[in-house]
């Protein structure tokens, strides 16, 4: 890797190690200052490096570079001493002496506790999406902007905000006491699923950084259960769903970044590793009491990592869908209980079902119907898919309900 | 949008017990299905349970009896609760109830707000 490639590399990996630890060291409401100290340890790596070429050991020259960085700030802000200082552990020790801890451990807690703090309840999900891609996985506004498929302006005013909710709220960076942590857990949890969930059905056609958002998203669970006060059935069962979800990822999509469905996937795409890893977690979820909708729908996916169809196995689906449904209603989860249940109990029942559902504006409704009238009554198939067409807002399942008339014409 | 209570009853002694494992699975999977189906109308309040066999009556003075005993012909077997406009659309989230194959019947109840 030449320094051109390197620093986009490095900044991914490092930048957000570097904020954590500073963040956790500053404390929340100095999260800019955090910030601004690793930016500028990126900026004059770029510059250094351009000129002088790459040092032997990049990584541990960001590293010296931010901490002297900081130690400066420290030394030359007055407010710093005046406000901050006598507040850090390290205080009495004197500035030159503060330590600034980069190892390995004291980077995994930091953004640990970092990812307690941005997942508090008092900010709304989505900043706590964004904030969490821009300080916890090194995404930059752009990126962030591209992922919600809106324009930086609108993520920035949203991070700012959020940031002044953890100012004011003052949220402090550290694990949450025994007897709430279970309770602040699920907030994690959520945030974790909504942001692998947000790489994985985003219509953004960039495919890099959709895999990147899934990946991210599996990497922040894997620091859930290598710390054993958050290490939890539920987040088992979480990253369990990911690696399973996450084992589909090339085979979903084509090369125009185009949804394959599951039933035209090349399973031979489909990545072991991942479903290996996916089992694993599912069974340490299992060492509990606990079922929560991450066990459900890991079970789920874990049955869908076997391609060939037969009754047990829609049997199985089918019968974890209508738990989940007790657990949480969602429509997504009504309509694939529905076709669970025209694989395991005939077609017709699953219509008789699916007009109960009463769910006539969602365009999945439809496209699920005119598929099961499909080999039954053309007229009416085609009639569902044409209501779908007309329903639908993304360009991804537009072009699928296309591909289903094309078939009936 | 009212909650109904769904009160299922049966001649519970002269039921066909299960015969295998299977047979009880089987079972079991009529009842997920129908409370699933509920569900994925977003009508269903509490999945509500099964009852035992066992049962007490209390009365005033300390009097504490035996019973309901198995015996009597519509016993209660079970509960759950749903949300329905009204009492037409309860009755037709019950007709699925698979009590209903089993020579049972389903007992539809408005739960008052006080």
């Amino acid at each position: 890797m030449n320094e051109r490639e390197l620093i986009p590399h490095l900044f991914r990996t490092e930048y957000r190690k570097i904020t954590a630890v500073l963040c956790k060291l500053f404390g929340i409401e100095h999260i800019g200052i955090a910030e601004d100290i690793a930016s500028d340890t990126f900026l004059l790596a770029s510059e250094t490096w351009a000129l002088k070429g790459l040092p032997e050991n990049p990584v541990a020259w960001l590293y010296v570079v931010s901490k002297n960085k900081a130690k400066d700030y420290l030394k030359h802000n007055s407010l710093f001493i005046q406000k901050i200082a006598p507040a850090l552990t390290y205080s009495n020790a004197g500035i030159q002496e503060i330590e600034i801890d980069l190892s390995d451990q004291n980077i995994k807690d930091s953004q640990l506790q970092m990812m307690f703090a941005v997942c508090h309840p008092s900010i709304s999900s989505e900043a706590q999406i964004g904030l969490s891609l821009k300080l916890l996985c090194g995404f930059g506004i752009v990126e962030i902007a591209d992922a919600f498929l809106t324009n930086k302006e609108t993520i920035n005013k949203r991070l700012l905000r959020a940031k002044e909710k953890l100012r004011t709220e003052k949220i402090k960076i550290e694990l949450p006491n025994e007897k709430d942590i279970n309770e602040r857990l699920e907030n994690v949890l959520t945030t974790l699923y909504l942001l692998f969930n947000e790489g994985y059905y985003s219509p953004s056609q960039n495919t890099v950084l959709r895999k990147d958002l899934c990946f991210e998203a599996i990497r922040l669970s894997l620091l859930l259960v290598e710390n054993d006060s958050t290490n939890t059935p539920s987040a088992n069962a979480l990253l369990s769903l990911m690696c399973f979800h996450a084992s589909r990822f090339e085979a979903r999509i084509n090369p125009n970044g185009e949804i394959v469905l599951y039933e035209e996937q090349d399973e031979t795409l489909w990545e072991k590793e991942l479903i290996v890893k996916g089992e694993f977690y599912l069974n340490e979820s299992s060492k509990g009491k606990i079922l929560s909708k991450y066990h459900l729908e890991a079970a789920i996916a874990f049955w869908h990592t076997i391609k060939t169809d037969s009754k047990e196995k829609w049997d199985n689906i089918l019968q974890l869908y209508n738990k989940l449904l007790q657990i949480e209603y969602s429509p997504i989860a009504a309509l694939n209980r529905t076709f669970a249940l025209s694989k395991s109990k005939g077609k017709q029942v699953a219509i008789n079902e699916a007009e109960k559902l009463g769910l006539h504006n969602n365009h999945l409704y439809h496209s699920l119907l005119g598929n099961l009238y499909t080999d039954t009554d053309r007229q009416k198939a085609l009639g569902h898919f044409e209501t779908a067409l007309q329903l639908v807002k993304n360009e991804a399942d537009k072009k699928i309900i296309l591909s289903y008339i094309s078939h009936l014409l | 949008m009212t909650n109904f209570l769904l009160v299922f009853r049966n001649d519970y002694k002269n039921q066909p017990t299960p015969s295998s494992p299977e047979e009880m699975q089987a079972v079991m999977q009529q009842w997920m299905d129908w409370i699933g189906g509920i569900a994925a109308q977003n009508k269903l309040v509490d999945g509500g349970s099964a009852l035992g066999s066992k049962g007490k009556v209390v009365r005033a003075n300390k009097v504490v009896t035996d019973g309901p005993y198995t015996e009597i012909k519509e016993l209660i077997g079970g509960y759950t609760i749903v949300k329905a406009e009204s009492f037409d659309e309860a009755v037709k989230l019950a007709e699925g109830c698979p009590i209903l194959k089993m020579g049972g019947n389903v007992e539809i109840r408005d739960i008052v707000v006080m």
